[in-house]
């Protein structure tokens, strides 16, 4: 049977969720998809606006046939699924989601049987000196100014941090005519070149990173591994970076910086909602469980793409797909199995992949330790280093929700999803714990900020 | 195999919050050796979670003893805990939005007159000149200068470390699994890893206490409540008191830094620990905050959560000795209104664990008033009829 009272909800139409929702309605069963974008693609696949000329070859280079693939299956759905666009799920609890719709303005409760959240991922950040200066943007952001508006945050850049996506960005910037003044790679050569037996069994990705490198190379950009980053400097807005090769410090000067530290997932929503969650050591963080189809520990919430756990857009199509069969599975659909199978089969055999990437480009465990205590961990509530470690030293805080309490870290708009994971890691080192012990904040709705008024006439109209 | 630590002391404690602590505090000044036993950590429940208030108005005249004591401590909070946990004497102001409201909060200024709390009444033009920020539908209000706010985040902590400061040992992620009395000694468990003698033991496990006191025969009606809480951006500061509706509903504050923090309505338990607002709770709120203050308007929530309260059925505490069991004291149940009171109630708990009696009255407070009555009792009621 094709259970008709079955209409799961998908929140996010990035590449988890649009397989998600396409594997749904090859079943006959018709999704809700929530998506906070205007339009359906996700980050890595982000669409421009619909007026805008650009072609993908431009917007996405050697990724335009996957991101046009996506796009069209998008597209296609849209007469058998209830497609809700710039929707921001800011809330959930058991059998109801709130959501915001932006344009209009307006909030309404969404009811669900079944859910798949494929809510993506953020830069990971690790704050730098002056990096709260005008000019600063994440890496992802960078790379979002780019596909989405064809505006570039300067036009003599440097790109520092690690991870795929800088040398990614770097390429996509020099191609879009932008200066890269340096890449500035916190991983060492080394580390790049022990990671090779790992990288080596997804040999076309991994070309594909040793063609942006070669790029790079060939036309002239300083490319440097194993650097630490000093400071932005700048008064009014930033004008250049200082990194230390470990013996001196070098100074580029430079308009605009992008940074980051690979991603860190979204999983405010699965918290909201009551997963279980559980030390992910690859990932660095706490994630909600989950097994090899996506279920989670609550019954009819189901986890795909990067929101629960970093894995990458391949990834991310295929747990997509995989949540959803197992969706329909639970609720007497009848599947594929062997597809199912073959699914988890390609995800298991990532992990080798995505192993070599932490160690291409492996968290700098050392940035705690050098972190000034001058330096703003939490910007919206202006919280150093140094008052983080007094917390801990003073007050005996050895937790994250404790030091969010004693310090408001975590505390203002971001509600710690930008500084959590640098104040954990400064919290673990100020206590000589290990980074797992110091736990993580709990999520707390709103997911982001909503406005008040919204409330008011949701109210009015019930 | 695990050995058992076992601390023989004077006082012991169960629960962190701010009554626990501020006892254990309190008793470490009179040089009496205390263990408090928290299974999280101090005030991680409804004493750090709560909103804020430091209110005397508008509290049941029973309490106000109590709560002038508490206002003498709140007083002195600096140099007690060594924070001054964003306390100040902002002024505490309950609007009446009718003629009725208004009769209701002169009798109460009138009720309340003994206790000096310096209630003075404002209506008319002076309440428009005084606060242009209300929203019409405020006629008037009642305003005590003194009462004001705090930050629950800070201060509860702040009193366990203050009372570890002076040599209390305040166990924290210690859960009590198991406590007995040989008719002397209490002997308190955490697993088999700590047990705890002490000849007096003070119940102040919050919302979690009424298994404590029903294990000594003395089951009282408590129940859980979950206050909705919802805090904003920061935005340009325009308010200094904490505002209150007659009648109940929402209450708002303005801190330092600019955020409006404002509560009311009942959040939902998530399990028998934790609770969250709700999004009909926060939806109500956020109708009545707009309506209060029309500055609002166009501000953002960025927060909203709850906590785990303990209430009795007449919204009036259990503090006092035990009726069935020496050495038994319960200071819990204070029903979403305990932060004031909390560091006076703190007192009181010592001077009874101590001295056998406090110097405030807390008759109204007894847990005798739950309890099914005796045969004598009954008899003697009946007698009198």
């Amino acid at each position: 049977m094709t259970a008709p009272t079955l209409q799961p909800v998908i929140v996010g139409a990035g590449p988890a969720g649009i397989r998600a929702a396409q594997t749904l309605v090859a079943h006959g069963v018709r999704p809700v998809v929530i998506d906070e974008a205007a339009r359906g693609g996700g980050q890595i696949y982000r669409r421009p606006p619909a007026h805008f000329a650009r072609n993908p070859q431009t917007l996405y280079g050697t990724e335009a046939s996957r991101a046009t693939d996506l796009h069209s299956v998008f597209d296609s759905l849209q007469t058998q699924i209830d497609y809700q666009a710039d929707s921001l799920v800011w809330n959930a609890q058991a059998g109801l989601l709130d959501v915001l719709h932006g344009p209009t303005q307006t909030t309404r409760t969404v009811p669900y049987g079944q859910l798949i959240v494929a809510s993506g991922a953020t830069d990971r950040v690790l704050p730098v000196p002056g990096w709260t200066l005008p000019g600063v943007y994440t890496l992802g952001g960078a790379q979002v100014a780019l596909k989405f508006q064809g505006c570039t945050i300067g036009r003599n850049v440097v790109l520092m941090g690690t991870g795929p996506l800088l040398y990614l960005v770097a390429y996509q910037y020099a191609k879009a005519g932008t200066t890269v003044a340096a890449v500035l790679d916190t991983a060492r050569f080394a580390d790049q070149l022990t990671a090779l037996p790992g990288m080596l069994t997804q040999p076309a990705v991994l070309a594909k990173g040793l063609y942006y490198v070669g790029w790079l190379r060939a036309h002239g950009v300083a490319l440097h591994t194993g650097v630490r980053p000093v400071r932005i400097q700048g008064d009014t807005r930033v004008n250049a970076v200082v990194w230390s090769d470990g013996q001196r410090e070098h100074t580029v000067p430079c308009d605009a910086v992008g940074f980051g530290y690979a991603l860190r997932s979204e999983t405010q929503l699965a918290d909201l909602l009551g997963c279980q969650f559980a030390w992910a050591p690859m990932h660095r963080a706490h994630l909600p469980e989950r097994d090899g189809a996506g279920r989670t520990s609550v019954a009819g919430v189901y986890l795909a793409g990067d929101g629960a756990g970093i894995m990458g857009a391949d990834a991310a199509e295929w747990a997509g797909e995989r949540a959803a069969l197992a969706l329909l599975a639970d609720h007497g659909v009848k599947v594929d199995a062997a597809r199912a199978a073959e699914l988890e089969r390609k995800l298991t055999k990532l992990m080798p992949f995505r192993q070599g990437l932490e160690r291409a480009f492996p968290f700098p465990a050392d940035w705690a330790v050098n972190a000034p205590d001058a330096l703003v961990v939490c910007r919206c509530e202006n919280i150093t280093a140094g008052e983080l470690r007094a917390c801990a030293r003073d007050a005996g805080a050895d937790e994250m929700n404790r030091l969010k309490a004693l310090t408001r870290v975590g505390m203002g708009r971001c509600q710690g999803r930008m500084c959590g994971v640098g104040a954990a890691e400064i919290l673990a080192h100020a206590t000589g714990k290990p980074i797992d012990a110091v736990g993580r904040l709990r999520g707390q709705a709103p997911i982001k900020p909503i406005p008040i008024h919204l409330q008011a006439q949701a109210e009015a109209a019930e | 195999m695990t050995t058992t630590r076992t601390i023989d002391t004077d006082i012991a404690i169960v629960g962190g919050g701010i009554m626990g602590a501020s006892a254990a505090l309190a008793l470490r000044r009179k040089g009496v050796a205390v263990v408090l036993l928290e299974r999280d950590l101090c005030g991680s429940r409804s004493s750090g979670v709560n909103y804020g208030g430091v209110r005397r108005q508008g509290r049941p005249v029973s309490q106000l003893p109590l709560a002038q004591r508490a206002h003498q401590v709140w007083a002195n909070l600096p140099a007690l805990i060594g924070t001054d946990g964003e306390y100040q004497r902002s002024g505490h102001f309950k609007i009446g939005r009718s003629e009725a409201d208004m009769a209701a909060l002169e009798a109460y200024a009138n009720l309340s007159s003994d206790f000096d709390l310096g209630i003075q009444l404002i209506s008319g033009a002076t309440l428009r000149e005084r606060c242009p920020w209300l929203g019409g539908r405020a006629v008037g209000g009642s305003l005590c200068p003194d009462d004001g706010q705090a930050n629950p985040r800070l201060v509860s902590p702040a009193f366990a470390l203050a009372a570890r400061r002076a040599g209390a040992q305040i166990l924290e992620r210690t859960p009590m699994t198991s406590v007995e009395h040989d008719g002397k000694v209490f002997t308190v468990r955490s697993g088999n890893t700590l047990a705890v003698r002490a000849p007096v033991l003070i119940n102040c496990a919050g919302a979690w206490a009424g298994a404590l006191a029903a294990q000594f025969g003395e089951a009282v009606p408590i129940h859980s409540g979950h206050p909705a809480m919802a805090v904003t951006e920061p935005l340009p500061f325009f308010m200094h008191w904490s505002l209150g509706v007659e009648g109940g509903g929402i209450y708002c504050r303005q801190v330092a830094r600019g955020n409006l923090v404002l509560g009311g309505g009942a959040g939902v338990a998530l399990d028998a620990d934790r609770a969250r607002s709700e999004r009909s709770a926060i939806a109500t709120l956020a109708v009545q905050a707009v309506e209060l203050l029309p500055a609002l308007k166009n501000a953002h929530f960025i927060r909203t959560w709850s906590g785990t309260e303990g209430y009795l059925p007449d919204r009036q505490p259990v503090l006092g000795k035990s009726h069935t069991t020496p050495g038994l004291i319960h200071g819990f149940g204070f029903a979403g209104a305990g932060f004031q009171i909390g560091p006076g109630v703190g007192e009181v708990l010592a001077e009874l664990a101590r001295d056998g009696r406090s110097t405030t009255p807390i008759d109204a407070f007894a847990i005798e008033r739950f309890l099914p009555t005796t045969v004598a009792e009954v008899a003697s009621t009946a007698a009198a009829h």
